[in-house]
């Protein structure tokens, strides 16, 4: 069960303030190992400046944020980047005319050994291409060519090649930002698939998603935004829907939540 | 006492300047853009003058070769700012004439230099060279430099359409002495002796492109038309690489300096020489004399083109490089 | 391709296939076309003039466009991210000039004059970088602006004359060696060597492949932690240092410093770029297709003239190329999608 797993994330008192507006307002945040949390919340419930303070793209307040337990500190997304956190964006974050294999790489090539690739940042293509493939496989993802423009994929495979670009770089957490809200029925289905295959990979998953059924079909705890703090964490297999949406919007206080519905 | 003075003092000086103002003959000089040499020197002969006659000039110009509408508001601003004369080389024939008449409903006498409007009476004078004329002497230069040989010729001209390009291409064939269209004509004449025709846009670059290929096409071209002394220095460097450069004749137009020292090191056998100082300096006499009198000139007074030649041949009146050189445009 | 079953816990998605060990996808129709064009109209000149495949008339085309040439070169990389240069023939034109202009009346080493030239043109990309960058403005509005501004200083520079009796150096891309019987000049081997180069820095170096990332999808490239305006500063820089090749280029092949030289050339390289099939959009396209391109044109100027068509056909079948490749770019565009 869920409350066994060790801390992976955990933020304490987060603090954000945009002139007089304060959009995180001592927000708590904790991600336990192998896990989909669900981070979901109203316009204004700050999740979104939570999820910006947890993948480095503000810098917030007050309040601390630990991961494995130490103290840090984001400056920018490319320290958390750095610390092994990735995030996969709603709008297709993929160069259309370049490959797969480019895509996947896309920043993070892998160059060739010895002088050629560390000053002259000469690429080693054989390996790019196999390891791409290996990455695409682990998430049992069917696309034929690692050759093929990404433009030629579906919305959902494009989806699934930003999915196993942070799959294959995250040590620690993947942030997915509304990752089916681009999509159609069927390919946002295709994509919660691979959201399950990334966190049985072993890299917990914090999921934010304004699509309710989507979010109980995947997630393992719900976190709930309200007025800049949490409040609540809930299990999807116990609570219903429509109580979820009235604790989210006001409607039902937290306090009321049944015991049994509440995820630690 | 003191300060009841100075006003007052101040308020005549000002009339007396405005009153000496109002004397002075104010001309205005529209070229077709400011860079070129022969516009420069245009100036230059427009600025001399007016100094020499009292007049004050105003100048302006296009931004490039076609700019019709750098040329309308330069006109507009100097109207308004008191020109009675304006002298304009118009950089598009036909879309100028609104703003010329205009003007001359205004009272503004309006001289074209360099290359006429269409119609031509649009404006009240035209002062320019005469581009068939020009063609014409180069002609009767080569005919004679060429001694009865047989010819091959090749012309290198400016682009299609463009009315200087076809007189002084329609000049040249008729003073080689082959048969060729009237000096109106903006077409291009052929000829059987013409076994090339490429256009140089008076760029020396591409004039050496235009060579190249006439030479490609047939080696034995003898003799070589140049629309003006750029268009000549990139056919020369053409034929000088091909090995060619000592059989061949080139003739070409304008009479820039650095032209008559082409023709002085003898990479140009003859050019026909154009004064656009003598141009400018007409246009503002005319425009003091106009202040002054009221009298217009009119008509199209010829500014004169002068045969230069290293090397005279006979029966063809040419004037040697010394003489090009005292009176040649752009820098000595 | 793919088989999804009802319930969304059970989506099958076909076994994966390996499929070549190559990086790059198949070449699409807008890169052969180009090739093709080039093969259809040497051979048709070939069946109108016997002159036209000879050694020395071929030689003669790749001088004629080796300006051009070099200056599509920093053209494409700009159009690769999406953007335009108009400047780069009065950039050209001003390196010229101080090329020239420093090796004789500054009585410079020419050596040294060359790199004079070569810095101005490169400070010219730097100018055109930041503005793009910093200041955030459109390239096509910035390079009409510096545009302007390298013609104006070109002309006030020089006196618009014209800079003769250059040392040596300055002209020796222009001189010509043997080669089976025709003569070759270093400039348009150069050209080709660089040509090389480029191409193979886009396809195996890791900045090569931002630059095409940057154009095709710069908030992606962005996201992933490449710093799209370091691309782009870094191609402009770049453009302005092959503008300043080109600039020598023109010196040789002219053998004077010209400053009404590279007048239409940024049109010239345009077209060579949109013939070679390099998508305006940016982020698609194939250096040596400019290099076509550029080629292209010089055939037709070069073939028309051998027959003694008018030059004003020339102008007709360049803008009706240009139309069938934008076309064809447009269409492979949409159906690949």
């Amino acid at each position: 069960m869920n409350t066994i797993q060790p801390l992976v994330m955990q933020a304490r008192g987060l603090v954000k303030r945009y002139g007089q507006v304060t959009a995180l307002d001592g927000a708590d945040f904790e991600l336990r190992a192998g896990e989909i949390l669900a981070v979901i919340g109203d316009n204004g419930a700050g999740k979104s400046s939570l999820i910006k303070a947890l993948s480095g793209a503000i810098v917030p307040d007050e309040g601390e944020i630990l991961l494995d337990g130490s103290p840090v500190h984001f400056r920018s997304p490319s320290d958390a980047r750095r610390a092994g956190i990735e995030t996969v964006y709603q709008e297709l974050a993929v160069a259309p005319a370049m490959t797969i294999a480019e895509n996947l790489f896309l920043g993070r090539e892998l160059r060739r050994a010895g002088f050629f690739g560390r000053f002259l940042g000469l690429l080693d293509k054989p390996r790019m291409l196999s390891e791409s493939i290996k990455h695409m496989s682990d998430l049992k993802i069917g696309i034929r060519s690692m050759t093929q423009p990404v433009e030629t994929l579906s919305g959902g495979q494009r989806q699934g090649v930003a999915v196993a670009r942070s799959a294959a770089f995250a040590k620690h957490v993947v942030i997915m930002d509304e990752p089916t809200a681009a999509l159609g029925v069927k390919e946002g289905n295709m994509v919660l698939d691979l959201i399950r295959r990334v966190r049985d990979k072993g890299l917990p998953v914090v999921l934010i998603s304004h699509n309710m059924p989507h979010v109980f079909e995947v997630a393992d705890r719900i976190h709930i935004a309200r007025l800049g703090k949490r409040a609540a964490v809930v299990n999807p297999k116990k609570i219903g829907m429509s109580d979820t949406v009235a604790v989210m919007t006001g409607a039902m206080r937290p306090e009321d939540i049944p015991a049994e519905c509440l995820a630690h | 006492m003191f300060f009841f003075k100075t006003p007052v003092a101040l308020a005549a000086l000002l009339a007396a300047g405005i009153a000496c103002a109002a004397d002075q003959p104010v001309i205005g000089l529209i070229t077709k853009t400011e860079t070129n040499p022969f516009f420069v020197k245009m100036k230059e002969g427009a600025q001399q003058a007016a100094q020499a006659k009292g007049a004050k000039l105003l100048s302006g110009a296009g931004k490039a070769d076609g700019d019709n509408a750098g040329q309308v508001t330069a006109m507009e601003n100097m109207i308004a700012g008191g020109a009675k004369t304006i002298l304009i080389t118009p950089s598009d024939a036909k879309a100028i004439i609104p703003a010329i008449q205009k003007a001359r409903a205004k009272g503004v006498l309006v001289i074209a230099l360099d290359s006429p409007t269409e119609p031509a009476d649009a404006t009240d004078a035209l002062f320019a060279t005469d581009n068939y004329q020009a063609g014409v002497l180069i002609g009767q230069y080569a005919k004679a430099a060429m001694a009865g040989k047989p010819v091959k010729i090749a012309t290198l001209d400016l682009f299609p359409g463009h009315p200087v390009g076809a007189q002084r291409h329609n000049g040249f064939l008729k003073g080689f002495g082959l048969a060729a269209p009237e000096a109106k004509s903006n077409e291009l004449g052929k000829a059987a002796e013409v076994v090339c025709m490429a256009d140089s846009y008076g760029d020396q670059a591409k004039g050496q492109t235009a060579m190249e290929n006439c030479l490609q096409k047939n080696p034995d071209i003898n003799l070589v038309y140049t629309i003006n002394e750029p268009a000549a220095a990139g056919a020369f460097k053409a034929l000088k690489t091909a090995g060619k450069d000592k059989g061949v004749v080139i003739v070409s137009v304008d009479g820039g300096c650095q032209g008559v020292k082409d023709v002085a090191a003898g990479h140009i056998a003859a050019t026909s020489q154009q004064y656009p100082l003598r141009m400018a300096a007409m246009g503002v006499d005319a425009g003091v004399e106009y202040a002054k009198t009221g009298k217009k000139p009119s008509g199209y007074t010829d500014t004169g083109v002068t045969l230069i030649a290293a090397k005279s041949v006979a029966g063809v009146e040419a004037k040697d490089t010394k003489t090009g050189t005292d009176l040649c445009w752009g820098k000595k | 391709m793919k088989s999804v079953s009802a319930s969304p816990h059970t989506v099958r998605l076909p076994q994966l296939r390996f499929s070549s060990m190559t990086l790059r996808p198949r070449l699409p129709l807008a890169t052969l076309g180009p090739l093709l064009a080039l093969l259809a109209a040497c051979t048709f000149f070939a069946t109108q003039s016997d002159r036209f495949l000879s050694g020395g008339n071929l030689s003669l085309v790749l001088q004629q466009v080796m300006v051009v040439g070099v200056i599509a070169i920093g053209q494409t990389l700009v159009i690769l991210t999406a953007g335009i240069d108009l400047s780069c023939g009065m950039v050209m034109a001003l390196g010229g000039i101080v090329m020239s202009k420093f090796a004789t009346e500054l009585g410079l080493p020419p050596a040294l004059a060359i790199a004079c030239g070569l810095g101005v043109t490169a400070l010219f990309g730097l100018l055109n970088g930041l503005l793009v960058t910093k200041v955030r403005l459109p390239s096509f509005i910035v390079t009409l602006g510096t545009m302007n501004i390298a013609f104006a200083i070109t002309q006030l520079y020089s006196g618009s004359q014209t800079v003769t009796d250059l040392p040596p150096l300055l002209t020796s891309l222009g001189n010509t060696f043997a080669l089976g019987g025709t003569q070759i000049a270093f400039g348009t081997v150069l050209m080709l060597a660089l040509y090389g180069l480029v191409w193979f820095a886009l396809r195996e170096t890791a900045a090569g492949r931002h630059v095409y990332a940057v154009g095709n999808n710069r908030e992606a490239t962005r996201l992933t932690g490449i710093s799209p305006d370091r691309v782009l500063l870094g191609v402009y820089v770049l453009a302005g240092v092959f503008y300043g090749i080109a600039s020598l280029l023109s010196v040789s092949r002219t053998g004077v410093g010209d400053p009404n030289a590279g007048q239409t050339e940024n049109l010239d390289a345009i077209t060579a770029v949109v013939l070679g099939g390099t998508s305006l959009f940016g982020g698609r396209g194939w250096i040596v297709g400019s290099l076509i391109g550029a080629l292209i044109v010089g055939v037709f100027r070069n073939g028309l003239t051998l027959m003694g068509v008018s030059s004003i056909y020339q102008i007709l079948v360049t803008g009706v190329l240009v139309i069938l490749a934008v076309a064809t770019d447009q269409i492979s565009h949409r159906t690949s999608r």
